[in-house]
């Protein structure tokens, strides 16, 4: 199992500027349920908080007021249950691919012989099998953030949150990551809530787009496209990709015609 | 005319097969460029050096010999092992103590606002006028040398470390509470190796401290070791011989130095691979 609910979210921030202090209402009261092997991607313009409720429901942040459970359980704190992957992975750099996934499964107590099997099998999942003794500046792009995703499932959480995992990697290694996680998905059938800004890369992947605005959940959407999706490629070509790629485009972009 | 040469050797460049390019001057070693400057330097001395008055100034030969003398005589081993044990326990006794105060002045906020001034205040402080309080606290002998060579090194190491905690990506020590580890674990597993280039600078500081320390310490308590070689040698306007424990010092502090960057590279061998050493 592994269901996340946002029960009427909201965060607040003090923040000072140039000595003056400034409430930015990051979080505004947000409800939704994330089900169980669900994929939600979660899109809008920067500053609308996506990042905000993605660090809520990995505990690293608090909330001001509502509360976020998985599985029914009021989160306080990061969690076992709650597997983060970083925008730009985030490896320790004096460790190797393997010790970085070995890092995480310590921290939840395996040891010995377990432990290194549990990493050694994760890295093969993600197909880095043959460079589990280099150092993260030893990997490119895609392989750290292939590491990233290993440490992160390794521990088996139940839900994977994913904070604009392949943005900062270039298109190509994207959509090869993204084929990627898909097939993960399908093998592991964890619920997985990743944040982005890129359109594309919502629609491929998610089941269903929470479009956030100010704060908000402006608007949630289901992608009508099966499951599993193929070849992502061809994907792309599909009426539907276009037809909601178009809907969420509109959903992020309707006002501002009225203001400009 | 200058102007279309340079134009032809950039087409015959793009023209060319790229190996050309590879039969670059390989600059010169480093070592190379050491040797000449001290070379020079050692040079100069020696050839200007003769025409001061021996009281006033010496040069390097009369160094030499007055070198080869009090190694013949024993007197420089006596007084360098004389010397170097309250070094050696003062500067890592610093060590021991100033990376762990200084890891945890810098990741828990109630011992940064507790004991951070004291630490900030310390490094300023002019501890050659507290050494005869020292001294009635703590005697003439070993005590007092090893307190004072203490002192001077343990602050650049403890305020390095704490600088280096501050400067540890916040982003770094999530990855830790995400996985749900325990403070300790993250002040040992990604704080201190995060934070292992500043403490190895802080050590690299602390070294030139702890020679001045011990010279201090030498002078003002028990007349002893290399200090008492150059006090008793300036009191006989034997300026050469004073120069040699000051050469010595100087050589070991050198020493200690390439030693400390040989550890570095052992137990942080990541940060020379990711760290630039690309320099004009």
């Amino acid at each position: 199992m592994g269901e996340v609910t946002f029960h009427d979210v909201s965060k607040r921030f003090a923040l000072r500027v140039d000595g003056q202090v400034h409430h930015v209402q990051a979080l505004d009261r947000i409800n939704f349920t994330v089900r169980d092997g669900e994929i939600v991607a979660l899109i809008g313009p920067s500053g609308c908080g996506k990042t905000t409720a993605l660090r809520v429901a990995m505990g690293l942040d608090a909330s001001t007021g509502g509360r976020v459970t998985v599985d029914g359980r009021e989160v306080h704190g990061c969690g076992h249950d709650r597997g983060m992957v970083f925008q730009h992975a985030e490896l320790l750099p004096w460790l190797s691919a393997l010790q970085n996934v070995m890092f995480g499964l310590e921290m939840k107590g395996l040891r010995g012989g377990e432990l290194r099997d549990t990493a050694e099998k994760y890295l093969a999942l993600v197909g880095l099998s043959d460079s589990q003794n280099r150092r993260p500046h030893q990997l490119s792009g895609g392989m750290k953030q292939r590491v990233g995703i290993a440490r992160a499932l390794a521990i088996d959480p139940k839900v994977l949150l994913m904070d604009e995992p392949f943005g900062a990697l270039d298109a190509q290694t994207r959509e090869a990551l993204q084929a990627e996680l898909l097939d993960i998905h399908a093998r592991t059938g964890k619920t997985i809530i990743f944040v982005t800004h890129d359109l594309d890369e919502a629609v491929l992947i998610a089941d269903r787009i929470v479009v956030m605005r100010g704060g908000k959940v402006h608007d949630i959407m289901t992608v009508p496209l099966p499951r599993p999706r193929g070849d992502l490629v061809d994907v792309r070509g599909t009426h539907e990709f276009a037809e909601t790629r178009y809907k969420v485009w509109r959903d992020l972009h309707e006002d501002e015609s009225v203001v400009h | 005319m200058r102007k279309e040469n340079m134009m032809a050797e950039i087409a015959d460049k793009n023209i060319a097969a790229p190996e050309v390019e590879t039969a670059e001057r390989r600059p010169l070693p480093r070592w190379v460029i050491t040797t000449v400057s001290v070379g020079c330097l050692v040079g100069f001395w020696e050839i200007f050096g003769r025409d001061i008055n021996p009281v006033f100034g010496s040069y390097p030969s009369a160094i030499a010999v007055a070198f080869w003398e009090l190694l013949k005589a024993g007197t420089l081993w006596k007084a360098l092992l004389e010397s170097l044990q309250p070094f050696v326990v003062g500067y890592l006794l610093a060590i021991v103590i100033g990376i762990p105060l200084g890891l945890v002045i810098g990741r828990f906020r109630t011992a940064e606002a507790a004991l951070g001034i004291y630490v900030t205040a310390g490094y300023a402080m002019p501890l050659v006028a507290l050494v005869p309080l020292l001294i009635l606290w703590l005697g003439l002998g070993f005590k007092v040398k090893v307190s004072v060579i203490f002192l001077m090194a343990l602050f650049p190491i403890c305020i390095n470390t704490w600088l280096g905690v501050i400067a540890v990506p916040k982003t770094l020590i999530e990855v830790g509470k995400s996985f749900v580890a325990p403070n300790h674990v993250i002040l040992r597993r990604i704080v201190l190796p995060a934070t292992l280039p500043y403490i190895m600078a802080g050590v690299r500081l602390a070294v030139g401290r702890a020679v001045v320390a011990m010279v201090i310490a030498e002078f003002f308590t028990t007349i002893s070791g290399l200090g008492a070689v150059i006090i008793n040698s300036a009191n006989n306007f034997d300026t050469a011989t004073m120069f040699v424990p000051i050469i010595l010092l100087m050589l070991m502090a050198i020493g200690l130095n390439s030693l400390i960057g040989y550890v570095e590279r052992k137990v942080a061998p990541w940060q020379a691979e990711i760290a630039g050493r690309e320099r004009e």
